[in-house]
């Protein structure tokens, strides 16, 4: 098979094994300037996702809305968005390990920034072009960091919100989302976005949103997590539930009005 | 080895269309400012056009990291370039650099098509249109991209460029006047986004002429 | 000049805890023309003086953009000193592409720092021979730094080094306080006045200095020989009535600086006497 030889255009790192078994996503993030700062959600759900094996060689599967693999819901705290250094708040969706992994360079980034004392530090623009090259580095090496990230925060006033995916497609915007947000809430972002949201009306327009995503998206669990950054810093507010209706008339009796041979 | 996901691609395309259009004093270059992925709109707001130096602006679609990549690579070859010579890259220069830069990557190449355009050492206008692989060509007007399936015969059909091997040489600048290039680009835009979902939400002219550089905005379809 | 024995390489400490080699490549930096620096709030100029080896040559660059928001002048071994700003733009490159964003001041002048002192613990390295006067403006202000081939680096309001650089120290001394609130144009003033001073008689020309400027809303250039004539033309005519006054407490600066510098690093200034400056 090809892929037993060694490529010479992948480098030595190719030879390196990574994880390939059994791995674990998580779903969308969605994030919103708003009158004072950036604030961003997610939930808490890990996908396990079993992957494929073809011609004895485990491979891995790109999306879990997107394989007939199996997939199970395992984990339900996995927390998804991060504070990085003073300025930043990091969301990720995709495989949690190398979002953690991501986690750990930003700790030694921001770690040898503050190393200089010098008062300066590293912000939000800044966090999210070193992202960029990272992503955009591990792709050119054909070794994706199998992340879309969101990265949004405030530096001497300045409102910052932007996002980069695996192979480094970045930008910034006023909204972002990630995964299937991109499907399912931009398009109420679209709608009902304005410049001066104030915290309430910016927390209700996320909840939305990931109300939307709940219904919607079968790996979205009830337990959500919103942060938020301004120029005072990070809060990253405890986990929460939002209220859901499923007593749609047609799912009390599917079966009625599609009479069939059972 | 490891690496192997199904369904994987280190590449995509981002869309959008440029178009660049060469005058005897002036130069136009356009592009939408739409990003997208597959049916997705990432953005509505996302320049495609980098100013490279005082004389020469690149527009480039395709795939944005690609782009991005290409356009900081540029940018610190042109800070060099200054350093080294204390002066700005010519457009010419500029465009054998593009086109070396390209090339470097042949066999894992930028996934970018770009139009340069910009003023000759004359004042000249002058546009170079290329692959993605770096072959490159001094032409009097062109356009990449999704829609430049549609804008290019339209520019064929409006601007007839002398064909090349007629003898002697015919200079390649069409003989349009600024304003009437700028009508000319607005133009193939607002038609190129009625066809290609890849091209819309706004379009970006920067104009160069002896004056400096001019930048102007016009709304395009945001469907 | 062999002091004695402990001089030979750089990395043998004499028994009174002193490197030779190191404190020679820091006179190199005094035997050098005259380099000056001065910074208010917003805007940082270096200004140099330009001297040509012979009647022959025209002089070598001593003030080198290293990017938009940085700048050096120079004094030693210009040879050395390119070298180092070729280091630092490299720096200021390599940090706008990861992060798009202007390398702190701070930082790069650390890591100037840092690559200095190792050539003073490795045997077989030489130290830099060059001092330079490193000004800069990032999100904390308008900087100015004296980097040294020691390896240590300070920060200033003004600063003067190279050769006769006493002198201007002295004027910028004497002047320094004003200069945090000082428009741009008045920097540029007091420093072809800082440079004139290090000249001893000699006439100040726009051909025998060099002035750059560097600022909030202006980056670093080197100013032109008609803008730097014209600057001198100004106040050379203003000056005419006053300057008899400035002239003695000048004088008396000079004569100060020569008591401080003592014999061994006095002779920099006079082996450059007799140089004839370069009319270009």
């Amino acid at each position: 098979m090809a892929s037993k030889q060694p490529d010479a255009l992948l480098g030595p790192e190719s030879d390196s094994q990574r994880t390939q078994y059994p791995y674990v996503t998580g779903t969308s993030v969605v994030a919103i300037k708003y009158k004072d700062g950036i604030l961003m959600a997610s939930d808490m759900g890990g996908d396990m996702i079993y992957c494929l094996i073809a011609h004895g060689l485990p491979v891995k599967v790109t999306m879990p809305e997107l394989c007939s693999y199996g997939s199970t819901l395992r984990y339900k705290s996995v927390e998804r968005i991060k504070p990085i250094g003073k300025h930043s708040l990091l969301g990720a969706s995709g495989e949690i390990s190398d979002f953690q992994e991501i986690l750990r360079y930003l700790d030694e980034l921001i770690l040898y920034d503050n190393m200089w004392d010098d008062g300066n530090s590293l912000g939000p623009k800044e966090v999210h072009n070193y992202l960029t090259r990272i992503m955009y580095n591990r792709r050119n090496k054909f070794n994706p960091l199998w992340n879309s990230l969101v990265l949004g925060g405030v530096k001497n006033g300045q409102k910052y919100l932007g996002t980069v995916s695996m192979i480094g497609v970045n930008f910034e915007d006023d909204h972002v989302a990630s995964g299937f947000g991109n499907h399912l809430a931009r398009p109420i972002l679209r709608q009902e976005w304005h410049e001066n949201l104030s915290f309430e009306d910016g927390v209700r327009l996320l909840e939305k949103c990931m109300l939307i995503l709940l219904y919607r998206d079968r790996s979205a669990v009830n337990k959500f997590q919103i942060a938020k950054i301004t120029e005072e810093g990070v809060t990253i507010h405890q986990p929460y539930s939002l209220k859901t209706n499923w007593e749609f008339s047609a799912f009390q009796n599917p079966s009625q009005g599609a009479v069939g041979s059972w | 080895m490891a690496k192997q996901h199904a369904n994987w691609s280190p590449y995509d395309n981002n869309g959008g269309s440029c178009v660049a259009i060469a005058g005897a004093d002036y130069c136009v270059i356009a592009a939408d400012t739409r990003l997208s992925t597959g049916y997705n709109i990432l953005t509505r707001d996302y320049s495609k056009i980098c100013k490279l130096a005082d004389k020469c602006v690149m527009a480039s679609s395709g795939f944005q990291a690609d782009v991005k990549a290409l356009q900081k690579h540029l940018g610190a070859r042109h800070l060099i370039y200054q350093h080294q010579h204390n002066k700005q890259m010519s457009c010419p220069a500029m465009a054998q650099l593009l086109s070396n830069t390209l090339y470097y990557k042949r066999f894992f190449p930028y996934y970018s098509f770009n139009v340069l355009g910009g003023l000759d050492n004359e004042g000249k206008g002058c546009v170079f249109t290329y692959d993605a692989v770096g072959s490159y060509e001094k032409v009097g007007y062109s356009s990449q991209g999704s829609g430049s399936t549609l804008i290019m015969p339209f520019l064929d059909n409006q601007l007839k460029s002398p064909s090349p091997l007629l003898l002697p040489a015919q200079d390649a600048v069409t003989p349009l006047a600024e304003d009437e290039a700028v009508d000319l680009v607005k133009t193939v835009f607002a038609s190129a986004s009625e066809r290609d979902i890849y091209t819309g939400d706004k379009l970006e002219i920067v104009v160069i002429n002896a004056a400096g550089l001019r930048r102007e905005y016009i709304d395009l379809r945001k469907d | 000049m062999f002091r004695n024995q402990y001089d030979t390489d750089v990395t043998t400490w004499s028994p009174a805890g002193r490197l030779f080699q190191v404190e020679y490549a820091m006179e190199a930096v005094k035997q050098g023309s005259a380099a000056i620096g001065l910074r208010s709030k917003t805007h940082v100029v270096l200004g140099c003086v330009n001297k040509a080896n012979s009647e022959l040559s025209s002089h070598q660059k001593k003030i080198f953009k290293v990017d938009d928001h940085i700048g050096v002048a120079i004094a030693g071994l210009t040879a050395d000193g390119r070298v180092l700003s070729r280091y630092m733009r490299n720096e200021c490159i390599n940090y706008s592409f990861t992060y798009e964003a202007q390398l702190p001041v701070g930082r790069l002048v650390v890591q100037l720092a840092d690559k200095a002192q190792v050539c003073t613990q490795r045997s077989w390295k030489r130290p830099y021979g060059v001092g330079l006067l490193v000004g800069g403006l990032d999100e904390s202000g308008a900087h100015l730094y004296y980097n040294c081939p020691s390896g240590n680096y300070f920060e200033y309001q003004a600063f003067a080094i190279g050769s006769r650089s006493q002198a201007a120290k002295t004027y910028l001394e004497r002047r320094f306080e004003n200069f945090a609130d000082s428009s741009r144009d008045d920097l540029v003033k007091d420093a072809l006045m800082a440079i004139r001073e290090t000249l001893q008689g000699e006439t100040l020309t726009s051909s025998i200095c060099t002035v750059a400027v560097l600022g909030v809303g202006e980056p670093f250039h080197i100013l032109d020989q008609a803008t730097v004539k014209q600057i001198i033309d100004s106040f050379e005519i203003a000056g005419e009535q006053e300057d008899p006054a400035g002239e003695p407490d000048a004088a008396a600066g000079q004569e100060a600086a020569a008591d401080e510098q003592g014999g061994a690093a006095d002779q920099g200034g006079s082996t450059d006497q007799g140089v004839a400056p370069m009319d270009i």
